[in-house]
């Protein structure tokens, strides 16, 4: 990105407001954009990387039988590609988009805390090398699952788990030092007059999950430290035979990754909530029941987590709570895609990139949203649980409430970014296939699972067969289709059609009132929000 | 859903699909017993329900994106809030809800009923086979996939029941209340007919309940649904359903068939028998980790052709095998084989696989080793209950 100093500062060439040169530029940087830049660009190759590790697992199923890899590597492979993903794909993601897009959004000069900013950015590359270095060890990487129930992944893992323990340590700490610059900065940094109901729902949801992470994420590293001990300092959590309880992995995993679901949703919940009213050219219906409906959402996170646990021999009593309090989440999120189609009722709606990622959104959010009220049936889901149904639930969910979340506000916001206008037929190309691919790959995982194919196994009855065929084949669609936005984003960075500052032509907020691209630093005097 | 499959399946077939026959289930089974089909209706109860609220969102949501869109609407309207409408589509979807939750929770508890069962069995998850104990009954056996490695390597051709076929099926009788006690003896499983809506996860260190009742004979067939290490995929489960005469005439073959086993032990065996039946030991235990050949997967399953311990003293190859190695992969097969089963396997690696030691291992010298043990540890026969051991 070119840098552009700041009017009244031309000439002085002793003292340029820009950016250092060379590559230190990078390692040292403090600053919120260039820090948001890094985010999203490892966000980008590690969502390539955790992808090829997808294609490599739909490549085996591609046909019954075993062609390609042998068990031990597959499992590795579903291991690593849910890591990855969720770590280093979803939420560094969305960190990128909140260190860019929260300081403009919010009239201020730059995050919070810029210096732990550079380093919480920093642990994530140590941290995924360490990761995947581990497929490189004897006995190779992790293959316990990406959810790595004891006790399977503490008395029959390969060594290199302690590794993965500490990268897991090392992620968590990022997301926390991330997340407290994320409260820090909107509490604090917000301009005159911007009084928090008046805050972009963007701001509002990722102050949500800030909370949510912090809450969660030491849990985590609270479970993977009980790991730690068992496999090398002779406790017993997770042992019975040592008088402790591999149930407890579940619980206390599972308190984490509930609410880590949302922390991947939320901040496109918030950012779709902008992207909408935008080409509807109407204000969003309902703001403060988004808001309200947010909250909802963040704290039933925190009580449902026992769901994903329903065939573990729980009390008839726990399970009745814990399906009763999952169904409930069926409101909140129900208010929230009530708003939505009512923001584009009577709208004057056009489909730019960004709006067809953010409708695309909510229709196949909410299908996901429906196998989800399915399964939060207990008795329905004995029968469910563990197969391709949940796999095909979860990627209805991920997929376009996160992936695509994350699309639309990159395709929003390029031009602010890059100050060039992208390529609007190649991004057209690039959600028709991401769309047709993804729908083709996970649809007939319902009619799978449905049939009784479990997940995570690397061969299956000729039954499940064809459906698999269409699977895969709309999973390379998909795979391949990405690197069709990788050449739009350069293609976007080196040129095209200069943006205005306000590029949509229905846009609110103070991003927009900056020149594109944003200045490398903006609002060193607050703006005034009325 | 797909009105030509054989269309379809030339578009798409490849030389292994040829032999598959086309699937095209859309819907999950009714299945066979009371429960499943409770469960079944619910299942279709709460898609129908989605399918309505969809028809009708996505309704609206497609009528405003055609209807609305600039060409054709310029104006936009400005409305932004409407607090009865708001309410409105909170309280609906929250009694849609209870609607739901009354036959959910009807349903749980008739699931949560295991009392007053006619038959008592143990299920226990081993990697990766089932071990089933009829209780009281003195029967007990393990139940391995009897799906050629062959076939899963596409050597050769693979049949309906392709990694849904057992040696040993779970025999259980018609119209009896079965009650299931699961467990696990290393790590998570999950026993699973989906026929029978039976699913519950096998724990190590705890006994799970869960039941069924089959009106009628058949063979119903499913599989490990926990991820349980490198062969979680070739688990199955499968299950016959015989006629109340039928399987009393089937348990009584199965005494029989202990005491003939017993018998067994104290004959005389040769090489040559041994190391016939060791190589059907070795199929069904050995070859999933050490491969056919003997050839392992360096470096997490070792090569037994050459191997130290495969060609080194007797005493050293029966240790490994009857106890394992703690923290590896490598299983005690003490427990779950016969010790004519453990002297044939261990005689055929110490002779077959690129192996050519000339000894061979007895059923009495498993016999030995074993009473040697129990002595030396100090326990009593039965009273093999895990250590606690750190890992």
């Amino acid at each position: 990105m070119s840098a552009v100093i700041e009017p009244g500062h031309a000439g002085h060439d002793e003292h340029p407001h820009g950016p250092a040169r060379g590559l230190m530029r990078w390692v040292l940087t403090t600053n919120h954009k260039d820090i948001g830049t890094l985010y999203l660009w490892f966000s980008f190759t590690a969502f390539l990387l955790g992808g090829s590790m997808a294609m490599i697992i739909r490549a085996e199923l591609f046909q019954p039988g075993l062609q390609i890899v042998q068990p031990e590597f597959f499992n590795q492979m579903t291991t690593m590609h849910g890591l990855i993903m969720v770590f280093g794909a979803v939420m560094p993601a969305f960190v990128g988009l909140a260190n860019w897009m929260i300081p403009l959004m919010i009239g201020a000069p730059d995050m919070a805390l810029p210096r732990m900013n550079n380093f919480s950015f920093w642990l994530l590359p140590a941290a995924f090398s360490l990761l995947v270095s581990t497929l490189f060890m004897e006995g190779g990487g992790p293959n316990f699952g990406w959810t790595f129930y004891a006790p399977l992944s503490t008395t029959f893992a390969p060594e290199s788990v302690t590794f993965f323990i500490f990268a897991i340590h090392l992620m968590g700490i990022s997301s926390i030092m991330g997340a407290i610059n994320v409260i820090a900065t909107v509490l604090n940094l917000r301009a005159p007059g911007m009084t928090l109901m008046k805050m972009p729902l963007f701001c509002w949801t990722w102050l949500i999950t800030a909370f949510l992470l912090i809450a969660v994420m030491p849990v985590l590293a609270g479970v993977v430290t009980m790991m730690l001990m068992d496999i090398h300092f002779g406790t017993s959590f997770f042992n019975a035979a040592g008088g402790g309880d591999p149930v407890l992995f579940q619980h206390v995993f599972w308190f984490f990754g509930h609410p880590e679901v949302y922390i991947m949703i939320l901040p496109a919940f918030g950012a779709v909530s902008s992207i909408i009213p935008t080409f509807s050219r109407k204000p969003l219906f309902g703001y403060t029941s988004m808001v309200y409906a947010t909250g909802a959402i963040a704290f039933l996170s925190f009580i449902v987590w026992a769901h994903h646990m329903f065939t573990v021999g729980m009390p008839v009593a726990g399970e009745l709570f814990f399906m009763y309090a999952t169904m409930l989440i069926a409101v909140p999120t129900g208010v929230k895609v009530f708003n939505w189609v009512s923001t584009m009722w009577r709208g004057s709606l056009t489909f730019e990139a960004p709006m067809l990622f953010a409708v695309a959104f909510v229709i196949l959010f909410t299908i996901g949203g429906f196998s989800g009220l399915m399964l939060s049936i207990a008795p329905a889901d004995f029968q469910y649980h563990d197969t391709y149904f949940v796999v095909a639930h979860f990627h209805y969910v991920l997929v376009p409430g996160a992936i695509f979340g994350i699309f639309a506000s990159a395709y929003y916001w390029l031009p602010k970014w890059t100050g060039h206008m992208y390529d609007e037929t190649l991004a057209r190309w690039h959600f028709w296939l991401s769309f047709v691919g993804m729908n083709l790959a996970f649809f007939p995982m319902h009619f799978v699972g449905l049939a009784g194919m479990p997940r995570r196994i690397p061969d299956y009855n000729l039954q499940f067969a064809d459906f698999n065929m269409l699977s895969s084949i709309g999973a390379f669609l998909f795979g391949a289709t990405q690197l069709l936005f990788l050449y739009l984003v350069i293609k976007c960075i080196r040129g095209g059609e200069p943006a205005s500052a306000k590029p949509w032509d229905g846009a609110h907020g103070l991003e927009w009132s900056v020149p594109s691209p944003a200045p490398y630093h903006t609002f060193s005097i607050p703006p005034e929000v009325k | 859903m797909m009105r030509h499959p054989r269309l379809w399946m030339g578009l798409l077939s490849c030389s292994a699909l040829s032999q598959a026959q086309a699937a095209w289930d859309v819907n999950m089974r009714p299945g066979v017993t009371e429960v499943s089909r409770s469960v079944f209706d619910l299942h279709m109860t709460i898609f129908w329900i989605c399918v309505a609220i969809g028809v009708l969102v996505f309704g609206v949501m497609f009528w405003s994106m055609f209807a609305h869109r600039r060409s054709r609407h310029p104006q936009p309207a400005h409305f932004h809030e409407n607090t009865k409408v708001e309410v409105l589509w909170t309280v609906i979807p929250l009694l849609i809800l209870i609607a739901m939750a009354v036959p959910a929770t009807r349903t749980l508890l008739h699931i949560y009923d295991p009392s007053e069962p006619d038959l008592d069995i143990q299920v226990t998850g081993y990697q990766w086979k089932w071990h089933y104990k009829y209780l009281g009954e003195d029967v007990e056996f393990f139940s391995n996939m009897s799906t050629a490695r062959e076939a899963i390597g596409d050597q050769a051709p693979k049949n309906d029941h392709y990694l849904l076929e057992v040696d040993e099926p779970l025999v259980i009788p018609a119209g009896a209340k079965v009650r299931f006690l699961v467990t696990a003896a290393d790590v998570i499983h999950s026993w699973w007919v989906p026929e029978l809506a039976v699913k519950k996860d096998a724990i190590p260190g705890f006994i799970n309940e869960t039941w069924t009742r089959v009106g009628e004979p058949g063979l119903y067939r499913g599989q490990c649904t926990e991820l349980c290490g490198k062969d979680h995929g070739f688990m199955p489960v499968v299950v016959e359903v015989k006629a109340p005469a039928d399987y009393s005439a089937w348990l009584a073959g199965r005494k029989a068939a202990a005491a003939e086993r017993a018998a067994q032990a104290a004959r005389e065996w040769t090489r040559e028998e041994l190391i016939a039946q060791g190589e059907q030991v070795y199929r069904t235990a050995c070859a999933a980790c050490h491969q056919l050949g003997g050839q392992g997967v360096p470096p997490a399953f070792p090569a037994l052709t050459g191997s130290a311990i495969a060609t080194g003293p007797k005493e050293g190859h029966i240790d490994i095998v009857v106890n394992g190695k703690p923290g590896t992969a490598m299983a005690a097969f003490g427990k779950q084989f016969s010790d004519v089963d453990l002297a044939a396997v261990i005689t055929y690696e110490r002779n077959a696989l690129g192996n050519a030691v000339g000894d061979s291992v007895t059923p009495q010298d498993i016999h030995t080793f074993r009473q040697a043990q129990e002595a030396g540890q100090g326990m009593q026969p039965g009273q093999s209950q895990p250590q606690s051991q750190p890992q």
